[in-house]
């Protein structure tokens, strides 16, 4: 009987093993294949053109990935920067000020929201923010804007990402033991204060993890931003003109791939950008969670 | 001095909050503005005719019939994965062992691949082992987008589970595997949680089945054939000229959103249910 | 031979009534140089112990002293923690635990484990005194039913659950959680009974259930218990081990050391000069 439990057991860890590993592989393969079937471009224009340069031709066999690098990250900035103090503004708020019948109201919305498909996110945003940003926002600066634009694209990544920061930071902020700000408190600090001086201390790398997260989650966000982003190649100068973040660039374009040589490679080799700045992100951003951890000694 | 700056961080706590809560609100409303003048029975059950991309009759139930399919067998696979490897690496592999180290940054890397690269690599293969756009071939790539999401979700839970449960099972002599299908029982609702949101995810994402899952105006009889989902169904009526056609685009998002909205109703149902027994 | 009365006043007068003596059996849980080192600090320094058998050993010691640590080599459980370091040598029946052959599932089945706080099975009260049985190949219903009745019985907490057997173990009260995690140990048909500060969570009434139960169970068993009170050790304990800084101090029979202490920090700790 012993026998046969130690078998099952013995089983269980290889096959459990092996899956993980398997994941970990995939990783590799996705890499891999990304690698191969970016070579041709690589090999007919040398780093610095494809990286350096905004001319995008496939039909003359210009592939200059500059202008699509430039909107990915101005996309992803101009989200983050809405949607981070939004957000932890309202966990601060959640979790530290709320009442907690007002808490079992919001938390199950906020839930709900995170699971709104961003396609959604994308029809709404061409129906209420490009009219608004081309109707009242842009006006005000530029002369003429459609409103698909950097700015639009920004709103709604900003959006989408609004609830998962929430999520993360009330969860964050509800793992600090009670007894903490009660230790405050009693020293005669106010709530305010207990919250900067103790509560956001405490969970620094939380919230660093938050928007790591959040960056990610908004890097490869491709649908909701295809909607109202404008789809042109050229650099934006403004937040107000349209812009192509590279998730676009691949959506919009594999349905030409195949008619024109090189153009897969390219597209390829967009994605595999994308792959890699996933990667260094990651690494730099567990890298300084290491460094804040060690420092506070959390 | 220190009261006015309370006094002003409060105002914009609360303002941000009203601020979301209203955004998201109003997102909901659009929504249900736009896309209730389109709904009709025929949407949800009737497949298009020939002529409903030119504003004749049919309904989009192709597109809900492949998204529920597809949805369906992505969990199916992806749950048979993530749930082993999620608890090997909690409760298998010794705590801040070096290899749990390097599978938690994998995944992490994993889970934040763009879905879109999913969808290209997934394509790149299908075109390696010659399988056309189908249904199987949008189960596979939404199977590789959710499964990093389902292992974090489940590692998250996984570090709630009250190590002396473990150990008072290892105590009674019980193998590892067998202290799994303990601790199985107490992530049960943290694990449903999961699944509903790697659903979410799931459902909604159309970069994953651009490529991978083509289009079809009839429901995949077989895993082969290709499939018709949601996203693309709104995204494809929405770039239409047509205004018939695109009003019911926003019918198509409605449904979308209420099939999320049950989604996630039924979880929070069964969580509880399923947590009876839990600690 | 040595016999005497010892009665403790209790919160709730309860009179206990206690034989000491001491048998002449071959000890059943030895301990030879054993080590332990988390991380880079010293634990547990060079601890030599023979465990009597059928009778009530109490680790005593001011806390941070290693008790706990000790108690859960006994049964391997600091395997799963990389930072953890065990050598030398604990044997039962003669066997080294920690021998290079050793099947630890096999080892653990000889001890039951009562933790600090009760760790009920996320299952119905039936299902968690079962588990065990049911593990080691126990299918036929009603054996599983007798077992779960006899440990039931043998815990006291029979008549309060044979009408809820099927609702779930959370739901008792924490006194009864413990009583029900004694019950599943039981279960097993261990030969070690082991406690790690078994009783502190629990209120004077359900303490004193428990340490009855254990009065009764030293006639079967061998057990091992970390005390966190020196006065529930004078209360129940046959012999007694003193620890300090992660040695082993003193151990001789509970009237040796309470009433006539070898060491001078025994007899300075049992004087209350620490705690």
């Amino acid at each position: 009987m012993l026998k046969i439990r130690l078998l099952k057991d013995k089983i269980a860890r290889h096959v459990m093993l092996g899956l993980t590993v398997l994941c970990l592989l995939i990783l590799f393969i996705i890499g891999t294949v990304l690698l191969v079937k970016s070579l041709p471009v690589m090999r007919d224009h040398s780093l610095s053109q494809l990286l350096g340069d905004s001319s995008w031709k496939p039909f003359k066999g210009e592939f200059g990935f500059l202008s699509f690098i430039l909107s990915t990250l101005h996309v992803t900035m101009i989200a983050i920067v809405i949607a981070f103090p939004l957000s932890l503004l309202t966990s601060i708020y959640l979790s530290e000020y709320s009442s907690p019948r007002a808490r079992k109201i919001f938390s199950p919305v906020i839930d709900l929201l995170s699971g709104i498909p961003p396609v959604i996110y994308g029809v709404w945003g061409t129906l209420t923010i490009v009219p608004l940003i081309s109707a009242t926002i842009a006006p005000k600066f530029v002369d003429f804007s459609t409103g698909y634009s950097v700015l639009a694209g920004g709103v709604v990544l900003a959006i989408m990402i609004i609830p998962l920061i929430i999520s993360i930071l009330t969860e964050v902020f509800n793992a600090i033991p009670r007894e903490t700000r009660e230790a405050s408190l009693s020293l005669g600090a106010t709530k305010w204060q207990t919250v900067k001086k103790v509560v956001l201390r405490k969970s620094a790398s939380g919230i660093i993890a938050a928007i790591v997260l959040a960056i990610s989650r908004a890097f490869g966000e491709t649908i909701a931003v295809l909607m109202v982003c404008g789809n042109f190649t050229d650099i934006p100068k403004s937040i107000f003109d349209a812009c192509y973040p590279l998730p676009a660039l691949i959506a919009n374009n594999y349905g030409e791939m195949m008619s024109l040589p090189g153009y897969e490679s390219a597209l390829m080799f967009a994605a595999l950008l994308l792959f890699l700045i996933i990667i260094l992100f990651n690494a730099a951003s567990r890298l300084i969670l290491n460094q804040i951890n060690h420092r506070y000694q959390l | 001095m220190r009261k006015l700056e309370e006094k002003i961080f409060k105002a914009l706590m609360i303002g941000a909050t009203t601020l979301i809560i209203a955004i998201l609100l109003y997102i909901f409303y659009v929504i249900l503005r736009k896309g209730l003048p389109s709904m009709n029975w025929d949407m949800v059950t009737r497949i298009p005719t020939g002529g409903f991309y030119l504003g004749k009759e049919g309904g989009i139930l192709n597109a809900i019939a492949g998204s529920l399919m597809m949805i369906f067998g992505a969990v199916l696979i992806s749950t048979f994965i993530s749930l082993p490897v999620a608890l090997f690496i909690n409760f298998v592999l010794r705590k801040n062992s070096t290899f749990s180290n390097i599978a938690r940054f994998g995944f992490d890397i994993l889970f934040g691949i763009p879905s879109i690269v999913y969808g290209a690599f997934g394509f790149m293969v299908m075109i390696l082992l010659g399988i056309q756009a189908s249904l199987i071939g949008g189960m596979i790539a939404v199977a590789l987008l959710i499964i990093p999401i389902l292992v974090r979700s489940i590692d998250e839970v996984a570090a709630y589970v009250p190590r002396d449960m473990i150990e008072a099972t290892l105590s009674l002599g019980a193998t590892k595997y067998e202290t799994l299908k303990v601790v199985y029982r107490q992530l049960m609702p943290g694990i449903t949680t999961a699944i509903l949101l790697a659903v979410g995810r799931g459902i909604g994402d159309a970069a994953t089945v651009l490529f991978t899952a083509g289009y079809t105006d009839s429901i995949p009889t077989s895993l082969s054939q290709p499939a018709a989902t949601l996203p693309l169904a709104i995204f494809f009526q929405l770039s239409s000229p047509i205004e018939e056609v695109q009003n019911r685009a926003y019918a198509a998002a409605l449904i979308l959103t209420v099939i999320i909205l049950i989604l996630s109703f039924l979880t929070r149902y069964f969580g509880n249910k399923l947590s009876k027994s839990k600690i | 031979m040595m016999t005497y009365i010892d009665i403790a006043p209790m919160e709730i007068a309860h009179k206990k009534e206690k034989t000491d003596v001491i048998r002449r059996q071959l000890p059943l849980l030895t301990v030879k140089d054993l080590n332990v080192h988390i991380q880079e600090k010293h634990i547990l320094k060079n601890i030599n112990l023979a465990i009597p058998d059928k009778s009530i050993t109490c680790i005593i010691g001011p806390s941070g002293c290693g008790k706990t640590t000790l108690l859960r080599s006994f049964n391997r459980l600091h395997d799963d923690f990389k930072e953890i370091k065990v050598s030398g040598s604990v044997l039962i029946d003669g066997e080294d635990i920690y021998g290079k052959k050793v099947e630890v599932t096999h080892i653990r089945k000889k001890m039951g484990l009562l933790a600090q706080r009760p760790t009920v099975l996320p299952m119905s009260i039936f299902d968690n005194v079962a588990y065990g049985p049911r593990l080691y190949g126990t299918r036929n219903k009603r054996q599983l039913y007798e077992i779960v009745k006899h440990q039931l019985e043998s815990v006291g907490l029979w008549d309060e659950v044979r009408d809820r057997l099927k609702s779930p173990a959370i739901k008792l009260s924490i006194g009864q959680q413990q009583r029900l995690c004694l019950a599943r140990g039981l279960a097993v048909e261990p030969e070690i009974i082991l406690g790690d500060e078994a009783t502190s969570s629990l209120d004077p009434i359900s303490s004193g259930k428990i340490e009855e139960l254990f009065l009764n169970l030293r006639e079967r068993y061998s057990i091992v218990l970390v005390t966190h009170t020196l006065r529930q050790a004078k209360r129940i304990a046959d012999y007694v081990a003193f620890m300090y800084l992660g040695e082993l101090i003193e151990f001789g029979s509970a009237h040796e050391v309470f009433n006539h202490p070898k060491n001078k920090l025994t007899k300075e700790y049992l004087e209350g000069s620490f705690s």
